[in-house]
């Protein structure tokens, strides 16, 4: 992907600043008596860009879930201050989600797969098609519009998925690890892309990641979550003055942010040993 | 020897392929039957076997040829039959699916009833639906379709119910309706289970068609190739009676290759059960 291209939308600067999502003393039991999530509060303002970091089975992928409207609470309440919220009372059109596995219709093309929002919302294929497009070319698939998702590679099929995301235009955009399966490389590359994207179009970002050094060079913002039950163990800034580039990733700040996060995060998992 | 690098072809593929492998795959099987049936001619000439007992292809050739007008309304017969069944059973398999997978509760009441009525044998109720049925020709199709019905609905239940749990929530999110859910997710994500459902269904309605006609007997009289072959048994016309299960055969060929085919028309471009594995 180049990084010449021009914004996708201008950051709306009413949007910024404004919770997004606030979770209060939000609990979920399965109904198989796991208690995901216990009490956990978490208020998104937009603009920010959160990761959303935790020992494997702490609930982040449920949590996300949650934000996203996706299936209900137990206990504790869910808002979406700056959402037109629909008949069913959830937020409408303003979220997009990014699954860990790309999650492409394997029947549809690239374009098909991108289109599903806006068809679902029924707007034209001929009215959707330049957006489409549009959104393909920011994620550098422009050229593979009509290949099936068995003829791309693991990092292209991500690539569509966040093009399928982006092309609504939302206002949150949730990660669930999206990049897990990644090699390094491409790994990295799309992160840039992401980091780009979010500057340009003044999206908000939940992103959930294993990776310490990914969610200190995305975001800023990281909460540290624990688990059994899942809650906040630490919520805090990460504050730097410097453009996350290629020079940021060998810089002291960076350093000193792995390490912080590093050591919440054992805090997180040590305090569940005992 | 050229020492140029030979270009690049993309290779070719398609239902029949057009690469060597494919047309020896196709030859071969044909040169073996050719083989066989001048072996089967071979020894009746031989040994003189009498064709009362064993007729030669050449006899079987020759009843096919003069009987023809006998046999080919009952051909007929039996194609109607067996295609009614399957057109029946394809609506009512999928429709049924569709009712079925809307709730759990549903299901519940229901699906018991179908798998009772599907591991009842259907020969066993045969006699029963020639009494109920106006014509022994409904009677035929009501049988036919009972058998070809039921792996129909039950690989489209299966099919409607693993659809990619994260492609529903996607759908959700969306805030797509239930009937934009089945028309764009349940039913395209179905659709390699419907066509398993079809290809067997497809081969079990014709078995279905011959048995049911086998339990009419008598009653089935002047219809389709299995009453055909019944009645050359009686009048001990072997020849004939190889003439039609020579047709009966080919019908069960064609019924397979057009089955075979419509799976490959739908599902080549994208999934994995058609595409020939390529690293
Ligand atoms: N559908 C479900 N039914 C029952 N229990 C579930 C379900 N989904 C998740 N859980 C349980 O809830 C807890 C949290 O799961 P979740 O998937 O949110 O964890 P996670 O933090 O995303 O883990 P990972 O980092 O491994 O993806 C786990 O103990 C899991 O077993
Ligand atoms: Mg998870």
């Amino acid at each position: 992907m180049s990084t010449s291209q021009a914004p996708l939308i201008p950051a709306p600067g009413d949007a910024r600043k404004r919770p997004l999502v606030v979770m209060r003393s939000v609990s979920k039991m399965f109904s198989s008596g796991t208690l995901a999530l216990s009490d956990m509060s978490l208020t998104v303002e937009g603009g920010e860009f959160v990761s959303l970091l935790g020992p494997s089975g702490c609930g982040k992928s449920t949590a996300l879930r949650i934000i996203a409207g996706l299936g209900d609470v137990s206990t504790g309440t869910i808002d979406w201050p700056s959402s037109r919220i629909n008949s069913k009372g959830l937020p409408e059109g303003d979220i997009s989600f990014v699954f860990q596995e790309p999650t492409l219709m394997p029947w549809q093309t690239v374009f098909g797969n991108v289109y599903l929002p806006l068809k679902l919302r029924g707007v034209s294929k001929s009215a959707a098609r330049e957006e489409i497009m549009k959104t393909l070319a920011t994620v550098g698939l422009q050229d593979f519009a009509d290949a099936y998702p068995r003829e791309l590679s693991g990092g292209m099929k991500m690539r569509v998925s966040i093009a399928r995301a982006l092309v609504t235009k939302p206002k949150l955009l949730l990660m669930d690890e999206p990049f897990a399966a990644l090699d390094e490389i491409t790994r990295q590359k799309l992160n840039d892309d992401v980091l780009r994207l979010w500057r340009e179009t003044g999206i908000t970002v939940i992103f959930v990641t294993h990776s310490v050094f990914e969610s200190a060079y995305l975001s800023n913002r990281i909460v540290v979550m624990k688990a059994r039950p899942g809650r906040v163990h630490a919520d805090f800034p990460l504050k730097t003055s410097m453009s996350r580039d290629a020079h940021y990733r060998t810089s002291e700040d960076y350093r000193q942010a792995c390490e912080k996060v590093s050591n919440m995060l054992l805090e997180a998992i040590g305090g569940e040993e005992h | 020897m050229t020492d140029n690098a030979p270009a690049v072809v993309p290779p070719k593929s398609g239902f029949l392929g057009r690469n060597r492998e494919t047309l020896l795959r196709t030859l071969i099987p044909i040169c073996v039957v050719i083989c066989l049936v001048f072996l089967w001619q071979f020894i009746i000439t031989v040994n003189s076997i009498p064709q009362y007992i064993l007729p030669g292809p050449l006899a079987v050739a020759n009843s096919l040829y003069n009987d023809w007008g006998t046999l080919s309304p009952a051909l007929w017969v039996t194609t109607q039959i067996t295609m009614q069944a399957l057109a029946l059973a394809l609506i009512g398999g999928v429709g049924i699916a569709i009712f079925l997978v809307q709730s759990k509760w549903i299901e519940t009441a229901f699906y018991p009833i179908t798998v009772i009525l599907q591991v009842t044998p259907i020969v066993a109720i045969a006699p029963l639906i020639l009494i109920y049925a106006p014509t022994t020709q409904v009677a035929l199709l009501i049988c036919a379709f009972l058998v070809a019905f039921f792996p129909i609905l039950s690989n489209m239940v299966q099919g409607l119910k693993s659809v990619d749990h994260n492609l529903l929530n996607l759908y959700d999110l969306y805030g797509a309706s239930r009937w934009q859910t089945l028309l764009y997710l349940k039913l395209p994500s179905s659709l390699p289970y419907f066509m398993t459902g079809l290809r067997i269904g497809g081969g079990l309605a014709l078995i279905a068609a011959v048995v049911a006609e086998f339990a009419a007997g008598s009653a089935g009289a002047g219809s389709g190739l299995a009453f055909r072959l019944l009645e050359s048994q009686y009048r001990l016309n072997i020849p004939r009676l190889f003439a039609a299960l020579v047709l009966l055969s080919l019908l069960g060929v064609v019924i397979f290759a057009i089955t075979s085919f419509i799976s490959w028309f739908f599902l080549h471009r994208w999934h994995e059960s058609s595409l020939k594995r390529e690293n």
